[in-house]
């Protein structure tokens, strides 16, 4: 039967990268002064199962890659070697490299070589450094090159065909001699049988390995004791096998593997001619016989066939051909053509039992419900109103309940999106000779796996700003006063219907004067300006800002905090710094759970619907049209308090109203994107409700000042005001950018 | 048809036994650890016990130590899956009790033929 493997790719692959990551957490958490074994044991096993997995799932060079790493890492698990900082280091950046290759098959890419010969190369060189007792493990790693695995394979393979047994070594160079047979003898420990291996079995296997009728097994019962003293769970028992055929050695051997150490076996070659140098031969007894006797005896031995042969072999068993198959995946390594699997990442969601019974649990009722509201609608009197009016509110509940558990299924703990961190910060602080000490928090903190993959990036950038032009150098603390040691801290929770990530350290804060100075220099403000220190802080964000003097490899290529705003903003989500000079910088990531899901304002603009995110709005206001103040053209403004915010006629953005037709009170919502609040003028506050979100793109086209639209429950759909970018759509040119929005009033 | 036990951390290892041997008619049963296994053995009684050697909880050798002070597999095949060709695993294997061994990686056919073996 043939199993088709590539179902459990998958499979593989989604544990082997679990493997990765712990591997990658608990090398972040070793000391090496102080080494937990069971750490490494830890490290150890995963490395292990991939390399497993990888040789039985026909990834070979995922196998032998792994093969070295494995070596090292059982060197230092077994005391043979010191685990030294280089040694993590290598494996961190094994690690990477798996993750490398695993990722490109799993697209069905070809693996990128290179990487992973030239740390296999580091491998074999921490390999052959002296450390005690490396000898043959190392040699393995080394001798392999390309095929570690089948090295290792085939080293033992040679030592059994060619050094173990001297009496067929000196047969094959005699030359003239030829092995046309083998006499075997079998004298089992009396405990043998205990452990499920079954002479009979391993004879019959023989029979088919060499051929039935080849094969002759007399039994010497000779030493079975008197009834009495029988024990029915020893081996008694001493056999001798005649092979009538110049078989390989090893073949034999293969099929008495198991039992190798329970038994005393004695191989004696039946030759064709006498060898040529029986000086060697330490000339026992069944040697001298089976040179005498010759090549013809192969009848002799099979006229003496006691009952013991296998006559019937019930041949449904396939031939083993041990020694064929064994060599089959050393043969293997250069042929690792890919049979590029279908290269769509299939993403998948692992979700705990509890949640999906609690589903099923819900989806049941809801059958009840609905059974119940159906029989009902059958025959409906307005006497059982009450009941029908009972069962809707039982449909609203379900449903609810049926949506919660549903989006919670998506939830993931935001460890996921913290738990590479650890590496990042070890590696760019050695990087940059900082000491740093990451703290995470809140890491139990559930989030939308949708917006939990999207946030990665913006928090690298995050982390990699605080670290690079956050903390101050080792030195530069010290001299402050400050530890020695900088801390970054990972905090994560919840506030009303938003997840608050905030990455904070305690270095030098931002410098305003530096701030104020780059961005008069790039253009972005006017030199006279009266920005508070809030407004500075803000300027970071802006498109073409960065402060970093030279282009550094840590960060500062480029893409700056305006795309880790840009990318913020895209999930719904604002992003705000506080900073402090010399005590640190906090930059505060505000992000709603889910992406499918908003909780809206619906508000009515002329005979439309349209949602506002509820977390935008600010206030909302009824004001009289004297309020505002013109401006230029279309535009508008309004003093709210003791700031002036632009204000925004959705009537005329969506050519609803004309100009002229403007009633005297107005009602505004004030909301709050990017930092920036806009005051946008509609008719009349609807209700609240969560509304599930219908990309436009996908359905339609993307339009600018709207992100996504819904289905009311009239069947109207209404269109999601998307709030930062509706202040662009009205923008001119030249107020493109105006963050800091008193500055324009000033 | 003989009963099955099937041990081994790796999901995608134990699901490719098991599926193998189902595909071949055997109940199988599967356990992702050896002291899993060691409650699924005192639950049923098997006809032949597979597993790998490097688990967390209770590994392989620590399990046929275990199993086989039980009566009932006291002469119950117990087969070893590992990849430590070096031999040190397998003797190691051996002298808590094991059968055999079968070195991973091994492909579908060569488990059921090892398998077919031992079972007859």
């Amino acid at each position: 039967m043939s199993v088709d493997l590539q179902q459990f790719h998958q499979v593989f692959f989604e544990e082997s990268f679990e493997g990765l990551d712990i591997m990658e957490s608990q090398l972040i958490d070793i000391d090496v002064d102080d080494v937990d074994e069971e750490t490494v044991n830890t490290i150890f096993r995963a490395a292990h199962s991939i390399k497993g997995g990888a040789g039985t799932f026909g990834f070979m060079n995922v196998s032998e890659f792994t093969h070295v790493v494995e070596t090292l890492l059982d060197e230092i698990r077994s005391g043979q070697r010191v685990l030294l900082r280089a040694h993590i280091d290598i494996f961190l950046q094994s690690v990477d490299c798996l993750r490398e290759m695993l990722e490109s098959l799993q697209a069905g890419a070809e693996i990128e070589e290179e990487r992973p010969a030239a740390l296999k190369k580091e491998f074999e060189q921490f390999l052959a450094q002296p450390a005690a007792g490396v000898s043959d493990e190392a040699a393995a790693g080394t001798a392999g090159e390309g095929t570690v695995d089948a090295a290792a394979d085939s080293a033992s393979d040679s030592s059994s065909d060619s050094s173990s047994d001297s009496s067929s070594g000196k047969a094959a160079e005699g030359g003239v001699a030829q092995v046309v047979g083998w006499q075997v003898t079998m004298r089992p420990d009396a405990n043998m049988l205990r452990w499920g291996n079954e002479p009979f079995r391993m004879f019959r296997e023989l029979a088919e390995v060499v051929g039935e009728d080849v094969l002759t097994v007399e039994a010497d019962i000779s030493q079975i004791p008197s009834f009495g003293d029988l024990d029915p769970e020893s081996c008694h028992l001493n056999w001798t096998l005649n092979v009538a055929k110049g078989v390989d050695k090893k073949a034999i051997e293969t099929v008495f593997e198991w039992v190798e150490d329970d038994c005393e076996f004695d191989y004696q070659p039946i030759m064709s001619t006498a060898p040529v140098a029986p000086a060697d031969h330490s000339a026992e007894p069944p040697a001298a016989e089976s040179k005498g006797e010759d090549g013809q005896t192969a009848e002799a031995f099979t006229a003496s066939t006691p009952e013991n042969t296998p006559q019937t072999s019930t041949d449904t068993v396939e031939k083993p051909a041990e020694p064929a198959t064994k060599k089959a995946p050393a043969a293997k390594p250069a042929a690792v053509k890919k049979t590029a699997g279908k290269g769509s990442e299939n993403s998948s969601i692992r979700v705990s039992i509890d949640k999906v019974d609690s589903l099923i649990n819900m989806v049941g009722e809801l059958v009840i419900t609905q059974s119940m509201l159906g029989q009902l609608g059958n025959d409906f009197d307005i006497s059982r109103l009450g009941k029908l009016l009972e069962g809707l509110s039982q449909l609203e509940q379900n449903t609810r309940e049926l949506q919660e558990s549903v989006m919670k299924i998506r939830m993931m703990p935001i460890s996921f999106a913290f738990s590479r961190f650890p590496r990042l910060v070890r590696d760019l602080g050695s990087k940059l000779s900082k000491t740093v000490n990451l703290v995470t928090l809140g890491e139990n903190t559930e989030l939308d796996k949708t917006v939990m993959e999207k946030i990665g990036d913006p928090l690298v950038h995050l982390v990699r700003n605080s670290l690079d032009h956050g903390l101050e150098t080792t030195e530069e603390r010290v001299a402050k006063g400050k530890q020695a040691e900088g801390t970054i801290t990972l905090n994560a929770y919840h506030q009303g219907g938003n997840i608050v990530i905030e990455v904070s350290d305690d270095g030098a804060g931002l410098n305003e004067s530096r701030i104020l100075e780059k961005a008069i220099q790039n253009g972005l403000i006017p030199e006279n300006n009266h920005l508070t220190p809030e407004e500075i802080h803000h300027l970071i964000f802006l498109p073409g800002f960065s402060t970093a003097d030279a282009v550094s490899d840590i960060s500062g290529r480029g893409v700056g905090m305006d795309v880790v705003r840009k990318n913020i903003n895209a999930l719904n989500g604002t992003i705000e710094v506080r900073s402090e000079r010399e005590v640190g910088s906090t930059f505060i990531i505000r992000l709603p759970l889910t992406l499918a899901i908003l909780d809206g304002q619906l508000v009515r603009v002329c005979n439309e619907t349209y949602i506002f995110p509820l977390v935008s709005i600010v206030e909302s206001i009824q004001v009289n049209r004297r309020d505002l103040s013109h401006v230029t053209g279309s535009q508008y403004l309004m003093q709210l308090r003791d700031e002036y915010i632009p204000i925004i006629r959705l009537d005329h953005v969506f050519s609803l109203r004309s100009e002229d037709e403007q009633p005297d009170d107005i009602m505004l919502v004030v909301v709050e994107g990017d930092n920036e609040k806009i005051g946008l003028v509609v008719d009349d506050l609807l209700g609240q409700q969560q509304v599930v979100i219908k990309s436009l793109e996908q359905n339609y086209q993307r339009v600018n000042g709207i992100s996504g639209a819904t289905i009311l429950g009239d069947g109207t759909v209404a269109l999601i005001i998307d709030i930062s970018g509706i202040g662009k759509t009205v923008d001119s040119p030249q107020h493109r950018e105006r963050i800091p929005s008193s500055n324009q009033a000033a | 048809m003989a009963s099955i036990l099937a041990v081994d951390d790796s999901a995608s290892m134990r699901q490719m036994v098991a599926f193998t041997l189902k595909g071949a008619g055997y109940e199988v049963v599967e356990a992702c650890d050896g002291s899993e296994a060691l409650n699924c053995a005192k639950q049923q009684t098997f006809d032949l016990v597979l597993s790998d050697v490097n688990m967390p909880v209770m590994d392989g050798i620590e399990l046929v130590t275990e199993l086989r002070k039980i009566s009932d597999y006291k002469f119950t095949p117990v087969l070893m899956l590992t990849t430590e060709s070096a031999g040190d695993m397998k003797m190691k294997g051996k002298q808590a009790g094991a059968t055999g061994w079968i070195v991973k990686p091994f492909n579908p056919e060569q488990l059921l033929s090892t398998i077919k073996r031992v079972l007859g």
